[in-house]
């Protein structure tokens, strides 16, 4: 129907904590052509209750009848699109990197411009793990790039409003 | 061993929590996995009556026409693997047309799933996509809080079948759970919320300033039984009133504002209308494709307002002016009483021309047309009936000629386009309404994807007429090729089709045959007075009739085609 520009959405959904729920909900997305990005599932508050944030990546009139199907589902409780909304959105890497004694000291300096650290070390390869922004982490893979990355892993993003209200 | 109320096992439960929740028919066949569930059957005595199907599929279409015909749902007890899986066709039909079932699947006990076990299949899995909701048991104490559930999903919001997988391992199990235990939905709130009297104000103000107003209603108009409220919502607009396919019912068609069904294989005169009014006031359709032509064309002049109890349905399809979700009933009633008479006298001459200039008709000369068959079966029955029909080109003439006055008196499937629905919804709708008269018409190709379960109809002794038209073709493909494929016929013949008069007697049913037209009142006659059990009318219709108005799949409403074109070259009729 509309044409609308493909952006990156992150969505949280609000899940009762029942068998399948994921699969159900992962469908919805795959029916519609949806790659997920990213997805962090985690327990919340209430023992019953679950918490997704999912990033994607598709047009936003789409995106809106996913989000309308997905709260469709018997077991979600709510499913909300958080882009252009004031909200921290967080995730984690551990970068491994192929760096000898030489080259130490700079992946060193990387890692702490970025509030990095190491977390593992060897005589040939090193382990950074980041927090932070997307964006900030895409920023340091580039300078780490310079070494071999041997290996990269990401959390995917986790998000909370902004305020006391809850997200 | 004798088992009582005090140590009941899983099946048994499973039984008594359906029949606690109002549960009266059951359809299926059982199986390996299923045993103990049937044996409940007989051992709580219980008051659901269980009809053994020849095949599972015929079981879902019975429980679906059953739920069609009174609102209330039935459910479906089959085996695991090939039972299960035979029911996946009718668990799309329901889920595609909002209606409610329960369909129980015996499962492989639980510590052989995932290793290929006898019968395994992942039911549960392979449904997930088609259905409302569904469970696979892991407890057996959990049965009377998973029954209540399910249920309550299947029949409220809008409705849909919600399955349940049973390992054989749980209805064995001893039960010491909590027969009374409640739901746990915290997802699930159907409830609809009363109309914002602002959105109501703001109907009402576009509906008071429309001069060509069109009222669409779909199957959610008959789920919510909004029929009475929106008859009367039009009769004070004096506003037009078309339906779909499902939504017939919902309106008298008889009514002198109704249009009849509008889309695809609609009225000309439904079709003008939606394209010139200047607002369309759909109540529970969801805008499918078959009704809109081309979605960007559809409507574009009007004011179209959207009431549906499902917020996914908005902006679907089309973007409404203003949306309503909603519970129909609730929302007309609140425009009746919002709105005033309505000026509409130039735009009502002017669709009473077009119901002049462009009614449906047929020739009755020149061969035995289906339509004349259904129309003689109309007016001797006075329309008083409830009709199934399979899926074809005497679907769409049942539609165009069989006209509604009543909701829950039409079955049909809609969104799935099931072949073999026909005969065994009869059989369901006849099982929930046994005294009124049911009537089937189903194409040869149809008929014989389900016509085994006639053996269930004569069993039970239903007076259901399923009427065959017979055209000797898969006719709606054939017309298909014939118009939009150069008449290059490939894979419709259905040579060999048996004689299904004979077939019928062969399982103790009346068979009756019609061959020519001076024949149609006679033989229906005779079919309508036959009441010992069902009959079989195998009607030989002329072979390449197609069904017009016919809006050619890719265009827009505009550019329906009214009358055939007159046919030129055709090749020499085929030899049988
Ligand atoms: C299960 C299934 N298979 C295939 C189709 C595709 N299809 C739609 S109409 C039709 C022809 C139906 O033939 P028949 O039952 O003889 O009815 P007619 O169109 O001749 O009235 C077919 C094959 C379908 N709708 N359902
Ligand atoms: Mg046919």
């Amino acid at each position: 129907m509309q044409t609308s520009a493909i952006a990156s959405h992150t969505l949280s959904v609000v899940v009762a904590n029942k068998p399948g729920v994921l699969a159900r909900i992962a469908h919805v997305f795959a029916r519609r052509g949806f790659n997920i990005d990213s997805l962090v599932v985690s327990s919340s508050m209430e023992g019953n209750v679950s918490r997704m944030t999912i990033t994607a990546l598709g047009d936003p009139a789409n995106l809106q009848q996913i989000i309308e199907q997905v709260k469709k589902l018997v077991d979600v409780i709510h499913c909300t699109d958080h882009t252009g909304e004031d909200v921290v959105v967080k995730e984690m890497a551990l970068v491994k990197v192929h760096a000898g004694v030489a080259a130490r000291t700079e992946v060193l300096q990387i890692a702490d411009h970025f509030k990095a650290e190491s977390v593992d070390m060897t005589e040939t390869s090193m382990i950074i793990m980041a927090v932070g922004d997307s964006e900030k982490i895409e920023a340091m893979l580039k300078l780490l790039k310079k070494f071999k990355v041997v290996e990269l892993c990401r959390t995917g993003k986790v998000v909370m409003a902004r305020g006391e209200e809850p997200t | 061993m004798t088992k009582t109320s005090s140590n009941w096992d899983g099946a048994q439960m499973l039984v008594k929590s359906l029949e606690k929740e109002g549960v009266e028919c059951m359809f299926g066949i059982p199986g390996g996995a299923t045993i103990p569930i049937f044996d409940a059957l007989v051992t709580t005595g219980t008051k659901i009556k269980f009809v053994l199907t020849r095949h599972e599929q015929a079981a879902t279409h019975m429980a679906d026409g059953y739920a069609r015909a009174t609102g209330k749902p039935a459910v479906v007890l089959v085996t695991s693997g090939p039972g299960a899986t035979n029911t996946v066709t009718g668990i799309l039909t329901a889920h595609m047309d909002s209606v409610p079932m329960i369909v129980l699947s015996g499962q492989a006990a639980a510590h052989m799933l995932g290793k290929d076990a006898f019968q395994e299949a992942d039911i549960y899995g392979m449904t997930m996509p088609i259905i409302k909701h569904s469970y696979l048991i892991h407890d057996t104490n959990h049965i009377p809080r998973i029954v209540r559930e399910a249920y309550h999903i299947a029949t409220t919001g809008r409705p849909g079948p919600v399955l349940i997988d049973v390992p054989k391992n749980v209805s064995v199990a001893p039960f010491a759970g909590d027969p009374e235990a409640a739901m746990d939905l915290p997802g699930y709130d159907p409830t609809p919320a009363a109309p914002d009297p602002r959105l109501i104000q703001a109907i009402a103000g576009a509906l008071q300033k429309a001069r060509k107003p069109l009222l669409l209603l779909g199957h959610g108009a008959i789920i919510a039984d909004a029929c009475a409220a929106i008859r009367a919502l039009a009769e004070k607009l004096h506003a037009p009133v078309t339906n779909t396919l499902l939504g017939k019912g919902s309106f008298p068609e008889t009514h002198p504002l109704s249009l009849g069904m509008l889309g695809m294989h609609g009225t000309a005169y439904a079709n003008k209308a939606m394209v010139e009014a200047d607002l369309i006031l759909n109540f529970g359709s969801r805008f499918d494709d078959r009704i809109l032509g081309i979605p960007a064309r559809f409507g574009r002049d009007a004011v179209k307002i959207h009431v549906d109890i499902d917020p996914a349905e908005i902006g679907k399809m089309i973007q409404p002016d203003i949306a309503c979700v909603g519970d129909a009933r609730m929302v007309a009633e609140a425009l009746l009483k919002a709105v005033g008479k309505g000026d509409t006298a130039d735009w009502l001459k002017r669709i009473n021309a077009y119901k002049k200039e462009f009614p449906l008709h047929y020739r009755r000369t020149g061969g035995l047309k289906m339509q004349h068959v259904i129309e003689e079966l109309f007016t001797l029955t006075g329309g008083k009936a409830i009709v199934a029909t399979d899926v074809g080109q005497h679907q769409m003439w049942t539609a165009q000629y069989w006209k509604v006055d009543q909701r829950n008196n039409w079955l049909s499937s809609g969104g799935a386009g099931t072949m073999g629905f026909g005969l065994p919804a009869a059989i369901g709708a006849q099982f929930g309404r046994p005294k009124d008269l049911v009537i089937s018409f189903s194409g040869d190709g149809g008929f014989q994807m389900t016509m085994a379960d006639l053996a269930t109809a004569c069993n039970h002794k239903l007076p259901i007429k399923a009427i065959v038209l017979n055209n000797s073709y898969l006719g709606m493909v054939r017309q298909w090729q014939e118009l939009f494929y150069d008449d290059r016929k490939s894979g419709v013949d259905l040579l060999g089709n048996p004689d299904f008069a004979k077939f019928a007697e062969s399982y103790g049913a009346l068979g009756l045959r019609i061959k020519r037209a001076a024949d149609v009142r006679k033989v229906l006659t005779r079919a309508l007075e036959y009441d010992k059990g069902p009959c079989v009318v195998d009607v030989h219709v002329h072979k390449e009739q197609n069904v017009f108005p016919m809006v050619p799949a890719g265009k827009a409403l505009e550019d329906m085609i009214i009358e055939p074109r007159p046919r030129r070259g055709r090749p020499p009729a085929r030899k049988k």
